[in-house]
């Protein structure tokens, strides 16, 4: 018997839109979960994200800010950018000096970049939750 | 602050493994298994580089 190729109506989630969540998961880390209701997803990485920031705050790392003078510093601003509002509060308080002489502040520096990322990573996920294409 | 490069290790791979196990997975179970695994590779993987880094030039 041959099967029906009618459409099956609205059982594919949506594929576009809800870059609105990526912003406020971006501006403040686990917002996008907690918008999908998912609330230990969305603690895990407000505390993930938020936890490794301080500590590289802690360990003197260097919030790196908007240059065009050197490219490895410009990729270091993208990855401190990503971390949301906690960059713009720590560039407001004038905080994220860093210390070059220090190998400890150096990987602070690092972990402020990978926080960054992994935030964006996170966000750009909850939209995927949020829109019905993840679980 | 100050801390020991296996603990700046240590502390690395838990938030990066916490975050990739939530992303990169579907299901409680396997969010949690690839956590841990995430976590066993950048933890041994560092120290095996580590030891691959003093056996090149152990002097």
């Amino acid at each position: 018997m041959a099967k029906s190729r009618t459409s099956q109506p609205s059982a594919q989630p949506a594929t576009a839109g809800g870059w609105w969540i990526v912003l406020l998961g971006w501006l403040l880390p686990g917002m996008g979960y907690f918008l999908a209701r998912k609330w230990v997803r969305g603690s895990l990485v407000f505390v993930c994200v938020i936890g490794m920031f301080c500590l590289g705050l802690a360990m003197h790392g260097k919030v790196f800010g908007f240059n065009t003078s050197n490219i490895l510093d410009m990729l270091g601003w993208i990855g401190d950018l990503c971390a949301g509002a906690l960059y713009f509060i720590t560039r407001l308080v004038g905080g994220g000096v860093g210390n070059s002489y220090s190998v400890i502040g150096d990987y602070g520096t690092n972990f402020l970049i990978a926080a960054g990322l992994l935030n964006l990573l996170a966000a750009s996920d909850a939209r995927d939750v949020v829109l019905g294409r993840k679980r | 602050m100050t801390i020991s490069h296996l603990t700046a290790v240590v502390l690395f791979s838990l938030f990066s493994s916490t975050i990739f196990g939530i992303t990169l997975r579907e299901g409680l179970r396997d969010q949690v298994r690839y956590g841990l695994i995430a976590f066993a590779w950048f933890v041994g993987g560092t120290i095996a580089g580590g030891w691959f880094l003093y056996l090149l030039n152990p002097h």
